[in-house]
């Protein structure tokens, strides 16, 4: 069965849903967001991912009318929506710390935003008992939010801000405050809701993972700027930044001088070892300064020579017992450090590599990225 | 169960005894036989029959109900508009001036606060009665109003009232069917307050009544300087039942809302 991939944003004629075209914030002094465009597909969603203070809450309280717009334009459906009030708009938000009306019952919570646009009663409750359902509330319905979990909680929040069936949804830190595996069952339902309802979710989170696994893009943010727009594969596989590769998941980072060779570059990167042998589709002039970004699960280890491109001799210094992987750390020849990830393919007592072990690592010239200064 | 030393007993007892000998003394003399309010003469009801019979004393008690419920009333959305203004609007030029003046009032000496208002009333010749007196309690209890429900306000989640613009109300509609409802204990004891600040004032009211309009302290401050009648013993111990039932009963209510709400969280707790 062909499937086609939900890929509108490589789709010259698709229109966004939601247009940024250079809009800036300031706060007083502060600039919070620098001279921003970026485009968000129809169905998409779109992740905003970043630490805190970087923007990222900015841009979704402009979405949701919260904030106004320093200068730029905002276009939703092709309409700019900078003069329009939040309660004109046709997005909704679910609120980081779910804002639940303590003094309804979940019920009326739902049918809060219902009750404001339209009068009959019968379609009202009708809405109410289809989010219930599709959010598992139908028990609690009478129950108040402080008669709730926390789990409940939060699906209460997303069926009230679903009810409307916005356009658009923003999530303000959804699952942060759930527990690790309550947040891990939650993604799903979140990606099953999004999938069921068509509606377009911007999500804004500072949990790396979490945008991993939800997102079907991810736009990585820094002081106001948007470092990296792309898929959650090709931000961990082709990060375009050292601050990209850094920030999402766990990564070595080797800086170095690049030589252009065959159709890709050799990087002199430390006395006394061999230069690192990269592809790279970005051309280097001779000795212009780069960085060479690996991930651990992409290096090897071994007690013999691997017949791989890369191979760096040294000893290991320590070893992260993680269950299913063991990350080692490898001092190589001059002081560098080197990160290796294995699968604990055997018992922790058939391990062959120990702690003081003198071994190669190795990876191969497709392995890492290189990285303009 | 620690017991207390002596020293810790006798420091207590003489506190209670300093706070409460002289409104037992009322009380114990407003059950006095005798017309002497000094001699002990056997129990009795009579002087609570006879101040219900005297219509001087009915009617200074309609006006100061009819007093304390317009002025309260009035002070609360008042102070509460204010309260709201001064929390919410953030930061705007001349905030702390604003906020300044409406605490300021809480300083005022009693005796200034009511011979400016005098002084405003005959100058803008308003006939001084129930209406002046309800004027003037509502400007100094709309302070109080107002510093009860801002120190609500200020720990309310703003996010409340953006969720209520989200999902499709305007200001008006998210302060009344959010944020109004959430801070009603607030308002109310804002409330309760004001009533009995204007209940028992004499300074202020005596400063801005009229001949038409005399309220219960006025009548009690000026029937004790002819001497102090049993009957007004009985008078005095009638307001200390009703602010005692009061106070008793907003606590209970306050109370047991605690209790019904821990209770249901200790619920959902165990539903997890």
């Amino acid at each position: 069965m062909a499937q086609t991939v939900f890929a509108p944003w490589t789709d010259p004629d698709q229109k966004p849903i939601i247009e940024f075209r250079n809009v800036t914030k300031t706060f007083g002094e502060f600039t919070a967001i620098h001279d921003l465009s970026l485009n968000i597909y129809e169905r998409e969603f779109f992740a905003l991912l970043g630490p805190s203070g970087c923007g990222k809450t900015t841009m979704m309280r402009m979405l949701a009318g919260f904030e106004t717009i320093s200068s730029g334009h905002i276009f939703l459906s092709g309409q700019d929506i900078g003069a329009i009030p939040p309660n004109k708009r046709p997005v909704n938000m679910m609120f980081q710390s779910y804002a639940l009306f303590p003094h309804l019952s979940v019920w009326e919570n739902i049918a809060f935003g219902l009750k404001r646009e339209s009068r009959d009663r019968d379609q009202i409750a009708a809405r109410v008992e289809e989010m219930l359902r599709l959010t598992r509330l139908t028990k609690f319905a009478k129950r108040k939010p402080h008669q709730i979990s926390g789990g409940q909680r939060q699906r209460v929040a997303l069926a009230r801000s679903l009810a409307k069936a916005p356009k658009l949804l923003l999530l303000d830190e959804p699952l942060g405050a759930l527990d690790r595996k309550l947040r891990e069952e939650t993604q799903f339902e979140l990606m099953d809701i999004q999938e069921k309802t068509g509606t377009t979710f911007v999500i804004v989170t500072h949990d790396q993972e979490e945008a991993m696994t939800v997102a079907s893009r991810i736009a990585v943010m820094d002081e106001g700027h948007l470092v990296q727009v792309a898929t959650p594969a090709e931000i961990y596989e082709a990060p375009n930044s050292v601050y990209v590769a850094d920030f999402i998941g766990d990564v070595n980072i080797l800086q170095g001088r690049a030589t252009p060779q065959g159709d890709g570059v050799s990087i002199d990167w430390a006395e006394g070892q061999p230069p690192i042998r990269a592809a790279t589709d970005t051309t280097f002039s001779p000795g212009q300064a780069c960085h060479f970004a690996v991930r651990p699960e992409k290096v090897t280890i071994d007690v013999e020579r691997p017949d791989r491109p890369n191979t760096f001799r040294g000893k290991v210094i320590d070893i992260a017992y993680l269950g299913n992987i063991s990350t080692y750390h490898v001092e190589l020849a001059g002081g560098h450090r080197m990160k290796a990830q294995m699968v604990n393919a055997r018992r922790l007592a058939n391990r062959q590599i120990t702690w003081e072990d003198e071994v190669w690592v190795g990876f191969t010239d497709t392995a890492g990225v290189v990285l303009e200064e | 169960m620690r017991r207390f030393s002596w020293f810790n007993t006798t420091s207590l007892t003489l506190g209670f005894a300093f706070l409460y000998l002289p409104m037992i003394l009322l009380v114990v003399y407003s059950f006095n036989e005798s017309r002497l309010v000094t001699v002990w003469a056997g129990f009795s009801t009579k002087w609570y029959g006879e101040l219900l019979r005297d219509q001087a004393f009915l009617d200074a008690a309609w006006v100061t109900v009819k007093v304390a419920v317009f002025s309260s009333t009035l002070a609360t959305v008042l102070g509460t508009m204010a309260a709201y203004v001064l929390v919410r609007a953030g930061r705007f030029s001349g905030r702390t001036l604003f906020s300044g003046m409406i605490y300021a009032p809480l300083v005022m000496p009693e005796v200034i606060t009511g011979l400016s208002l005098l002084l405003l009333f005959i100058g803008l010749n308003i006939d001084r009665g129930v209406f002046t007196i309800v004027l003037a309690h509502t400007t100094f209890a709309m302070c109080y109003v107002s510093v009860v429900v801002s120190s609500r306000l200020t720990s309310f989640d703003r996010s409340l009232e953006e969720a209520a613009l989200d999902l499709g109300c305007s200001a008006f509609e998210a302060f009344r069917l959010v944020t109004l409802p959430i801070i009603a204990p607030a308002v109310i004891s804002g409330w309760l307050l004001a009533f009995t600040l204007s209940l028992d004032d004499l300074v202020i009211a005596s400063f801005t009544t009229g001949p038409s309009a005399t309220t219960l302290p006025i009548k009690i401050f000026s029937a004790v300087r002819l001497g102090v009648s049993p009957q007004i013993n009985a008078l005095s111990t009638l307001m200390i039942a009703v602010v005692t039932v009061g106070v008793v009963a907003a606590s209970i209510i306050t109370k047991r809302a605690a209790v019904s709400q821990a209770r249901d969280e200790q619920a959902a707790i165990r539903a997890e």
